[in-house]
């Protein structure tokens, strides 16, 4: 049985090129090609990975520089997909799954919840699977029904997943390579939206890449503090700047890793403010917000001013994308919420 | 000639080699046994009745309340022992939730294999050690990842045939039509079998399919399908032998549809009376793997008090040692529900797991 070489750093990075402008696609792009030049183990599969380079382009260009066994178009079924991967990462291999859409991935359900997510645990250990399961997600891009669910809810209720999401170019670029090299099977969730979202940027060496499970205060703030991951990130901060004309310091927690979830920083960013709204794309009823603000409140009870509140998509399916604007949260409905947090009583 | 004449978009393969005999490959009683060596017939009779005898003594466990649960393959143990044994060393063998039988005759450790049924934990045994995969509950959910663990080992120029098993119930399954469409398409080396035991818990297989064959299911995706008595060891050994040689050698997957039965229920928890009847039972008691076996062995004279003996000890020691090793009681450590879950707890989980050992030591000390 050929042995695979878990981890990044097989061959000397190469030396840091100046930062350029980059957008997220790219990032991720660039993030497979290190791990699939530094781990001959790293396989990438999927539709339309190959020849086309991924409807998204995540993939472009991989098929032709690592040829089609690492980077491979595989028949148009996602269970099977994710269910050959599982095989795959039992032998050893290090395989990077690209589901086409957040909805279409819902076919690999029973092979995510079954088997990539317990065989660590069935086996006592001896079977872990090193497996990334890329996930496109989330509205904004004005997709038809089926391209634009936000779906994460679903596998962070999953033990066994890891579940991440990236917000900046940075992120995406140091967290793709942090999920390939863990030896646990993540969920990476990318916020299509911020695809063609650009930054002065560079990739950097993996001993840079953030260890999944580590939120980032992207803003800190006195006055409430904004919980959010994925593409409400930048929402976020664009209403924490306009809060500053209500007269409102708002920080920004990004959390980056849904699960593990990182209590600590959370929580020290809410004591600091002693309010917290928690915002996400996807439907509020039974969401991560309602895991997020939950711990909160038992972490930081003593601390609030306030409940902590939530903003979130409505509880209705996905809506037509001529009318996908009055779902997502935006800077008012965020500002509203902010509003709410009984600054009377203060 | 049309655009419909060009490579693209004509067939590109001949469905008339893959096609299944229209009668399942027999070999027992046939002139063709007569070439079978008289060692390979010695080594399957005595695992058919060591199998037979685990079985037997599985079962009187989950009567004692030993076991949670077994899916008892008595009636099935040639497909059992011949799909363990046309694998060689470095295989790997991918079991559906009926097959410890296979598992064990694969050499796993008799009680290991029965870890998820007794249920002190999930998989007692090391799936890389022993290159069989946890036993799978779900159906044909372990199909598709034979086909990836073949074709990984092919893609890393390693010479490995995965064998998959699953029911004819489990044919019917989305997975099963992924896993042989994928195994087809990327030539992967691996062998489907599927036993058709004419049952799926109460449901037979004609309100399954309406295929002329399960074995016919191949042709769609452009793979050999076989038929064979899966009563028949020395058939089925046969033909799942040359299947595996054939994926080795390269030539891609096969399907092999083993045509047996299910003697006992479903499991010890179902009652098979309110489905089927006891004729139909008797009429498959009388083509039982061991008896065509033994009728052979008999036939050429092999079939002496030694040989008898030897696997009845044989059986004999095996449920000896079950019944010893399984009375007693499994080692259980409630931390460990914590520390398989992720290669690092997370928070989260070291606080459960500190709330239960508090919990522990409370109940201790009461």
């Amino acid at each position: 049985m050929s042995a695979a070489t878990p981890g990044v750093a097989a061959r000397p990075a190469p030396a840091p090129a100046p930062p350029k402008p980059t957008t997220m696609a790219q990032a991720l792009n660039q993030a497979l090609r290190d791990a699939m030049a530094a781990d001959r183990s790293v396989h990438v599969m999927g539709e339309d990975v190959g020849t086309l380079g991924g409807v998204f382009r995540i993939t472009d260009g991989l098929a032709a520089e690592f040829g089609e066994d690492r980077c491979t178009d595989t028949p148009l079924a996602e269970a099977g997909i994710l269910g050959t991967a599982v095989g795959m990462a039992m032998y050893g291999l290090r395989p990077v799954v690209e589901m086409q859409f957040d909805a279409f991935a819902y076919p690999a359900f029973e092979q995510l919840v079954s088997h990539v997510a317990r065989m660590r645990n069935r086996t006592r250990g001896a079977l872990p699977l090193p497996l990334t399961i890329r996930i496109p997600f989330g509205g904004g891009i004005g997709g038809v029904e089926h391209h634009s669910d936000s779906s994460e809810a679903y596998y962070l209720h999953t033990p066994g997943l890891h579940v991440v999401t990236p917000a900046t170019v940075e992120d995406a670029y140091g967290l793709l390579r942090a999920a390939i090299a863990s030896d646990d099977p993540v969920v990476f969730m990318e916020p299509k939206r911020l695809y063609w979202s650009k930054a002065d940027w560079s990739a950097q060496e993996p001993a840079q890449v953030p260890p999944i499970g580590r939120a980032v205060v992207r803003r800190t703030g006195r006055s409430a503090t904004l919980v959010t991951y994925g593409p409400s990130v930048p929402v976020c901060l664009e209403a924490a700047e306009a809060a500053k004309e209500e007269g409102w310091d708002l920080g920004v927690v990004d959390l980056r890793s849904l699960v593990p979830f990182d209590e600590e920083t959370v929580a020290a960013a809410v004591r600091a403010t002693g309010r917290a709204v928690v915002v996400h794309e996807s439907s509020g009823f039974g969401g991560a917000g309602a895991e997020i603000a939950a711990r909160i409140t038992e972490r930081c009870f003593h601390h609030l001013s306030a409940p902590v509140l939530r903003v979130a998509g409505f509880d209705i399916p996905y809506p037509p994308p001529m009318l996908e604007r009055h779902h997502l949260p935006g800077v008012d409905r965020i500002l509203d919420a902010v509003g709410r947090l009984q600054w009377e009583e203060a | 000639m049309t655009v419909l004449d060009t490579p693209a978009w004509r067939p590109r393969t001949d469905a008339a080699p893959l096609m299944p005999d229209p009668e399942p490959f027999r070999l027992l009683g046939t002139p063709e046994a007569a070439r079978l060596d008289p060692a390979l017939l010695g080594e399957l009779y005595g695992q058919l009745v060591r199998g037979r005898r685990y079985n037997r003594q599985a079962t009187a466990l989950t009567r004692q309340g030993r076991l949670a649960v077994y899916p008892s393959s008595t009636g099935q143990e040639a497909c059992e022992v011949a799909a363990a044994l046309a694998l060689g060393a470095q295989d790997w063998l991918f079991p559906s939730y009926r097959d410890t039988l296979a598992v064990v005759a694969r050499g796993v450790d008799p009680v290991e294999a029965l870890t998820l049924l007794r249920g002190d934990w999930h998989t007692g045994y090391d799936p890389r050690a022993t290159r069989v995969a946890p036993l799978s509950t779900p159906l044909s959910t372990q199909l598709p990842h034979a086909v990836g663990l073949a074709h990984a080992a092919r893609v890393s120029g390693d010479d490995v045939v995965a064998l998959a098993m699953v029911g004819d119930g489990g044919t019917s399954e989305g997975d099963f039509h992924e896993a042989l469409n994928f195994a087809a398409v990327w030539h992967a080396p691996v062998v489907f079998l599927v036993q058709n035991n004419g049952f799926a818990i109460s449901v037979p297989l004609a309100k399954q399919t309406a295929a002329p064959s399960l074995a016919h299911k191949a042709v769609g995706y452009g793979m050999p399908g076989r038929l064979v008595d899966g009563n028949d060891v020395a058939a089925v050994h046969q033909v799942l032998t040359e299947a595996v040689a054939r994926a080795r050698a390269g030539g891609g997957p096969t399907l092999v549809e083993a045509i047996t039965y299910r003697v006992e229920a479903h499991t010890n928890a179902d009652d098979a009376t309110r489905y089927r009847t006891d004729d139909e039972v008797a009429a498959w008691q009388a083509h039982d793997p061991i008896a065509l076996l033994e009728r052979e062995l008999a036939g050429r004279g092999l079939l002496d008090d030694a040989l008898r003996q030897r696997a009845a000890d044989e059986a004999e020691a095996l449920a000896a040692d079950l019944r010893t090793r399984m009375q007693e009681e499994p080692r259980l450590d409630p931390a460990e529900l914590f520390a398989h879950v992720y290669a690092e707890p997370t928070q989260q989980l070291r606080e459960q797991e500190a709330m239960l050992r508090a919990e522990l030591e409370a109940e201790q000390q009461s």
